[in-house]
């Protein structure tokens, strides 16, 4: 047990003393979550969402090094174009999936596979 | 007239009747009758020309030969030779002449009985056809100057007997007999195609004249006297085969299987007289040991046949050996040199022999027809056993053949008496000349032979009574188509015709228009010279004259001894000497011979021959069969095996892989999505470990 009250201790002595480790966790976390919804799910909107975390993701990233790298703001220039490019990407990705829903009466990306003949 | 329109006659005489085969064969079913009027109007119409030619040339140009020369071909340089012009050409001197008024004659005579005897038969039109391309084949043989032309009518003639002594080919016995005629006369023909070989090799043409010429003049073929009379023998070899000479002369009997009036055809004009043409058309060129050979061949076959003669019972199977018998003599006459006597005999020959068939035809007409109203199929209407006592019955048949069989026998007043008598006198002055005295000897024992012989026909046939009485009461003489040609080959048969000395020729016109041509080869191995040995036959006219008689008379003396008055039994003749009885019987028992020796090689060297075929030859192909069937079915195991394995795995790898790889190829965007992941993951651990 003492490993792991001296791990679990060690963990919370280290959490409030906010680093680059910790975006890079949360930025590696939100990232898996993103890919995993999107290899998961089904459902068009939920996979689009999935892409959603994954900019992000990378987008805590980028202002995570923009931050403690010290180099300079570009991190964050990239970010803010990374959030107008998903916001251009959800748009275009929505359009397409309503005229999928037209087309096919489903979202279901499995379903949606008459290109594979 | 003028030697221009002779030579135009004559070649008028040629072609009529070449033009009226080709109506015949091609129009003469649809002509009325047939188209028999049309045939016999051309023959007697040749008939005319050949006479009125035969008197205008007596009269006008006795002396002198007519010809007519023409390019057949211009061969210009042939190596080895130089320049060679094939010059063919026709020639009437007078021998050609009366040979084309006998030839149209008994044509003539042939076509008219035939009118009658073979009325009703199926291939009527083809037959009259038949008869008109023998008389052009004849005629081309009697009219060519040159060997050439002379060689393509001997085989147009050879032909000819075939398609009309199977003219009945439905019969067995009948096509088998003409095969016989035309292969037996393939034989003589190759010797005589070696013979005019020889002579243009050395001569480098075909005339006669310029062969004798040049002979003349001292070139011999291959410069040796051996080749000349090699030459002289082979040509004489066709005659061999043509004249039914000893030992070709097993066709002739087997021939008789033709209609009858085909038969006087052959044996009286155009074909076998063909032979005794040739020998005297060539007797110039003869040295004086192929004549020896020539007289020795006629001799034999004389003998031979009459012999035989004596032992048959068909009616024309006896006038056949007969017909043998009689080219053996007039061979035999030109062998020994009385060339005069031998195309004399051929002439008188031709008349009575003739009659002689077409009398045998007429009463096979006449039995035939009685025994056929009496429903008898059985009895053959050509045996002479079968019949006895048709004198009253067929009145003018019996006699005309009567004075046939008294022609034929040499008795006087007959024309066969002056030409046989002046053959004998030719064999005797030969014997005492030569020291030859087998071949006098022969000639006179066949004299009495035939005497025997014939009148035993004329007997057992004519005169006594049939031996059922009733029997043969539908029996009536034959159509007066048929009796006018009998009565018209009788009157020629009289001497007054030939010469107006009833005794002997040589005074006669026909004497004086055939003259023995004078040898043209060197004096070391001519035959005696001709003035020599006319005078030898002069001398021996008398003792022949009566030995011929003698020799006549005895046979005609015995003939009735034993067949009329029956002092002599036959049978008991025939018991003691059976052995020779049969033997004659059976004709010498030559078929067999030939049958034996050379069908009997020839079917052993058939044998032979298949037994390689089968055993070697298709062992070779089926061998080689094998082989390659073996290395195509290695290579077929190769292909299938190695080459196709190679491609079929090909195939399979890549669809083995194609299997495999269109499971990762599923078409939907997360599975790849999750491929980039893992390939994102494994590019970073091997990154890492580098």
């Amino acid at each position: 047990m003492q490993p792991t009250t001296d791990f679990f201790g060690e963990f919370l002595a280290w959490l409030p003393n906010v680093q680059l480790a910790h975006f890079l966790i949360v930025s590696a976390i939100l990232f898996s979550l993103g890919i995993y919804g999107v290899l998961t799910r089904k459902n068009a909107i939920l996979v689009l969402m999935g892409i959603e975390l994954v900019l992000n993701a990378a987008n805590i990233n980028l202002i995570a090094f923009s931050r403690y790298g010290g180099v300079n703001l570009d991190g964050q220039a990239a970010a803010i174009f990374v959030i107008i490019l998903a916001a251009a990407e959800a748009a275009v990705a929505l359009a397409i999936i309503l005229n999928i829903y037209h087309r096919f009466q489903t979202v279901n990306v499995d379903e949606v596979s008459t290109m594979k003949e | 007239m003028s030697p221009d329109t002779f030579m135009i006659l004559a070649l008028l005489i040629l072609t009529l009747p070449l033009v009226g085969f080709v109506l015949m064969i091609f129009f003469g079913k649809k002509l009325p009758r047939q188209g028999d009027w049309l045939e016999l109007s051309i023959i007697s119409g040749v008939l005319v020309l050949a006479l009125v030619l035969l008197f205008q040339k007596l009269l006008l140009y006795h002396d002198q030969t007519l010809a007519l020369n023409f390019i057949w071909a211009d061969l210009k340089n042939v190596p080895g030779i130089g320049p060679l012009k094939i010059v063919l050409g026709f020639q009437l001197d007078n021998l050609s002449t009366i040979m084309l008024s006998v030839v149209a004659l008994i044509s003539t005579v042939v076509h008219y009985f035939s009118v009658g005897y073979m009325h009703g038969d199926v291939r009527y039109s083809r037959y009259f056809a038949y008869l008109g391309l023998f008389t052009f084949s004849m005629l081309m043989i009697v009219l060519a100057d040159n060997l050439f032309l002379l060689y393509v009518g001997w085989e147009l003639v050879g032909i000819c007997s075939y398609l009309l002594i199977g003219h009945w080919y439905e019969k067995k016995s009948a096509s088998d007999a003409a095969i016989k005629a035309f292969v037996v006369n393939r034989v003589g023909d190759l010797g005589f195609f070696v013979g005019i070989a020889i002579l243009f090799t050395t001569f480098h043409t075909f005339n006669l004249r310029e062969i004798f010429d040049a002979v003349a003049a001292g070139t011999l073929p291959s410069g040796s006297e051996g080749w000349m009379t090699a030459a002289g023998v082979l040509l004489f070899c066709g005659a061999i085969g043509k004249s039914a000479q000893f030992p070709l002369h097993v066709w002739l009997p087997d021939a008789m299987e033709g209609p009858t009036p085909v038969s006087a055809l052959i044996h009286a004009a155009t074909m076998v007289a063909a032979g005794v043409y040739l020998v005297a058309r060539i007797f110039p060129l003869m040295t004086a040991d192929a004549l020896l050979f020539v007289a020795y061949i006629g001799a034999i076959t004389s003998l031979i046949s009459a012999t035989i003669a004596i032992a048959q019972n068909d009616i024309k199977k006896v006038l056949a050996y007969s017909t043998i018998s009689q080219l053996g003599y007039m061979i035999m006459g030109l062998g020994v040199g009385a060339y005069t006597a031998g195309f004399f005999h051929l002439v008188t020959h031709a008349m009575f022999k003739a009659g002689l068939f077409l009398g045998s035809g007429s009463v096979i007409y006449a039995m035939h027809h009685a025994l056929d109203h009496q429903h008898d199929h059985q009895t053959d209407p050509q045996d002479i056993r079968n019949m006895g006592g048709l004198k009253a019955k067929m009145p003018v048949t019996y006699w005309t053949f009567l004075i046939y069989t008294l022609a034929i026998s040499g008795v006087p007043l007959t024309s066969g008496f002056l030409s046989k008598d002046a053959i004998l006198a030719g064999t005797l002055a030969f014997g005492g000349q030569s020291g030859h005295l087998l071949i006098p000897i022969i000639g006179f024992t066949v004299a009495g032979l035939t005497a025997f012989y014939m009148f035993r026909l004329v007997i057992l046939t004519f005169l006594g009574e049939h031996r059922e009485p009733g029997r043969l009461t539908h029996l009536k003489e034959s159509p007066k188509v048929m009796t006018l040609p009998l009565m018209t080959l009788a009157a020629l048969s009289i001497w007054i015709f030939y010469s107006f000395n009833p005794f002997g020729m040589a005074d006669s016109w026909f004497a004086h228009a055939i003259e023995r041509p004078e040898s043209v080869v060197p004096a070391s191995i001519a035959p005696v010279a001709g003035h020599l040995f006319a005078e030898e036959m002069h001398a021996a006219h008398i003792p022949a004259m009566a030995l011929s008689l003698l020799a006549a008379g005895f046979g005609i003396l015995m003939a009735f001894a034993t067949y009329y008055w029956k002092r002599i039994s036959a049978d008991r003749v025939a018991e003691k000497v059976k052995p020779l009885y049969t033997f004659l019987l059976n004709k010498w028992y030559f078929d067999e011979l030939y049958g034996t020796v050379i069908v009997g090689g020839t079917h052993a060297l058939t044998r032979a021959l298949r037994w390689f075929d089968n055993t070697i030859i298709d062992g070779v192909v089926n061998g080689a069969g094998w082989l390659t069937k073996g290395v195509s079915t290695v290579s077929g195991k190769f292909d299938m095996g190695i080459i196709d394995g190679l491609v079929n795995a090909t195939a399979y790898v890549s669809g083995f892989f194609g299997l495999v790889f269109r499971k990762f190829q599923t078409g939907k965007v997360q599975t790849y999505l999750v491929y980039v992941v893992l390939g994102v993951m494994i590019f970073y651990f091997v990154f890492r470990l580098i």
